[in-house]
């Protein structure tokens, strides 16, 4: 019964080393990438002794100046003011879409709705960005009479690409509330609205956490539609309306511009450090709300 | 022997993993990359016996400014023609990485805008450099500013954030917008250099692909930026700098100063394939015709020399 299956077993050993060199190599290209970010973008504050600090806290970024000055609040504070405006306009849309498409329309929402708004992914971002500068910076120049370029373009922008992400990992949570959950608040007398809102909605919010923090995440790091859009002013904004940089385009204007090793380039690498840092964060939020689910 | 087969996939399947991984480790530079990915380039300087007949299966990279790139794409093209099985590879990336790509010898040529003398982090003395073009600069305007001309004070003035109207400088009643290059970009060290005696811009709308730049120009009422001769078009306006206009003319006697020279900087002198195609570059054919068409002066009509410092010589 129990004889020796040669080619079994050789099928097994086969497919194990496979799998295993593929996820040793997965994660030996991870580590490789963190520590060579690491050793570039650290070596500005223990190669050219620029303090920690003042590099995240002060606004004037001039790194070929006398003396150089190394700022990067203005980036950083572009980065998050412009991914939490996109996440403040396409949170309500994308899960009120999602609503649309499980709750209250479903097969049009999964025949027309669900393919249209993922084509939206397949955009690439330099298309966006176009648009943006063609259309949308004409626009809020006139509508605003100001310069066009501008935190609220980027937003705009932003909104837009994240949405497909938002809209479909929160249709996958709201579609995973059980029916019976809909069928006894019905039973109980409350009306769609009120189901929706406090049984559907309730029970799939962690779900829809994580759909705005992967947007977010997206949004982040985001680089060519905003560079375009944005303005990329190295000056703190007033208001919406006016232009900013984010991390991401600070880094692409100037890497192809300046010389591996020079302090200019390791604050460019400093500033990468910190995206990557930023998406291990957004990866450590996604995990806590995923456990969350899993108690549930 | 299926199963052996099998075997022999999986493993060489490992192999080439391993391969790729150890090579992965091996070049930590992501930046170098690209260069990495052509073992073959030549050795620059290793031949120098001055020899510029062109042996095939020896391509030569040329990689760095953008600016420079439709140039040298298009002398690459008819090289090849000329040259069977020559293989000349053009690369863009910035001027910075063209610098360092040669100096480091991942690249045989570094297409630069700037003196590498200007540039901090490179070994100056290790690259010789071939001018082979010229490109004049103009402070670019959109139709709708109704100046054609500005001294040199007042473009100062503009560009520093002390005037802000057009009016100030007989224009109409419009606000000024400044599109400037990212600090790090050649076209801006230039700029600054030779128009605006290297005072301190103001902050403004940055972009760093010219084309963008001449479409926000052409876009914003009131903006003002700087651009490449080349890529001057009924959008957008040059303006005259102390009543000179940016032409032939008066770049190659500088009259008009606001040029730079196009490097193209080999580690060593030149050998080989790419000293061939450097002196194809510099051959009257390519200056008198693809050089003019493509919106550069050709560096043999030049009447004044200049160094890195700024300093000009008559020639």
């Amino acid at each position: 019964m129990l004889t020796y299956n040669k080619r079994q077993f050789t099928e097994n050993i086969t497919g194990r080393t496979v799998a295993l060199v593929c996820a040793a190599l997965l994660v030996i290209v991870v580590l490789s990438i963190t520590y060579f970010i690491a050793s570039k973008g650290l070596s500005t504050f223990f190669v050219n002794g620029v303090s920690i600090s003042e590099f995240l806290t002060q606004v004037k970024w001039d790194p070929e100046g006398e003396p150089a000055m190394y700022g990067v609040f203005p980036f950083i504070l572009g980065s998050f003011l412009v991914t939490a405006l996109a996440a403040i306009i396409a949170a309500p849309l994308g899960i009120g879409a999602a609503i649309f498409m499980t709750e209250i329309f479903p097969g049009f929402g999964k025949k027309v709705l669900k393919p249209v708004i993922e084509l939206l992914v397949g955009i690439p971002s330099v298309v966006y960005g176009y648009v943006g500068l063609s259309l949308l910076v004409p626009f809020i120049r006139e509508q605003f009479d100001v310069l066009g370029f501008s935190l609220l373009a980027g937003g705009l922008v932003l909104a837009l690409m994240i949405l497909p992400t938002i809209t479909s990992v929160a249709t996958d949570a709201i579609e995973a509330v059980p029916q019976d959950l809909r069928n006894a608040s019905l039973a109980l007398g409350a009306t769609r609205w009120q189901t929706i809102w406090n049984v559907v909605l309730h029970s799939s919010l962690p779900g829809c956490l994580t759909a705005i923090v992967l947007g977010m995440a997206r949004a982040f790091g985001e680089a060519l539609a905003v560079q375009m859009v944005i303005g990329n002013t190295t000056k703190l904004p007033g208001s919406l309306l006016d232009p900013i940089s984010t991390l991401t385009s600070g880094i692409t204007l100037n890497m192809g511009n300046t010389i591996q090793g020079t302090p200019y380039n390791n604050a460019l690498w400093s500033m990468a450090l910190l995206l990557l840092a930023m998406s291990f964060i957004f990866i450590m939020i996604l995990r806590i709300l995923g456990r969350k689910r899993a108690v549930k | 022997m299926k199963k052996l087969s099998k075997m022999f996939m999986a493993l060489t399947f490992v192999g080439a993993l391993l391969a790729g991984c150890g090579s992965n480790n091996a070049a930590p530079a992501p930046a170098q990359q690209p260069a990495a990915e052509q073992p073959s380039t030549p050795a620059p300087g290793a031949n120098n016996s001055g020899s510029t007949t062109t042996s095939p299966g020896e391509p030569v990279t040329a990689v760095g400014s953008t600016a420079l790139q439709p140039l040298v794409e298009q002398t690459a093209k008819d090289f090849m023609a000329k040259n069977q099985g020559v293989q000349i590879q053009v690369q863009g990336g910035g001027s910075g990485t063209g610098l360092s790509q040669v100096a480091s010898g991942a690249a045989a040529i570094g297409n630069s805008d700037i003196f590498a003398e200007e540039k901090k982090g490179i070994p100056a003395n290790e690259l010789v450099d071939h001018k082979v073009a010229v490109v004049g600069m103009a402070a670019a305007v959109s139709p709708k500013v109704k100046v054609d001309n500005l001294t040199k004070q007042q473009l100062i003035d503009i560009f520093t954030g002390k005037i802000t109207n057009w009016k100030e400088v007989g224009g109409d009643d419009m606000k000024i917008t400044l599109v400037n290059r990212p600090k790090s970009s050649g076209t801006r060290a230039t700029f600054n250099k030779f128009a605006m005696d290297g005072k301190e811009e103001a902050e403004g709308i940055t972009e760093d692909s010219s084309g963008t730049v001449r479409k926000i120009i052409a876009e914003t009422p009131g903006a003002i930026g700087y651009l490449a001769l080349s890529y001057f078009n009924d959008t957008v306006k040059p303006l005259k700098l102390d009543g000179v206009e940016a032409n032939a003319e008066s770049i190659t006697t500088n009259k008009y100063p606001v040029w730079a020279y196009e490097h193209m900087y080999t580690k060593g002198e030149a050998a080989g394939n790419a000293k061939a195609f450097l002196e194809f570059i510099l051959s009257d054919e390519v200056q008198k015709k693809t050089v003019t068409d493509l919106g550069f002066l050709p560096i043999t009509d030049m009447k004044v020399e200049r160094d890195a410092e700024g300093k000009v010589t008559q020639k």
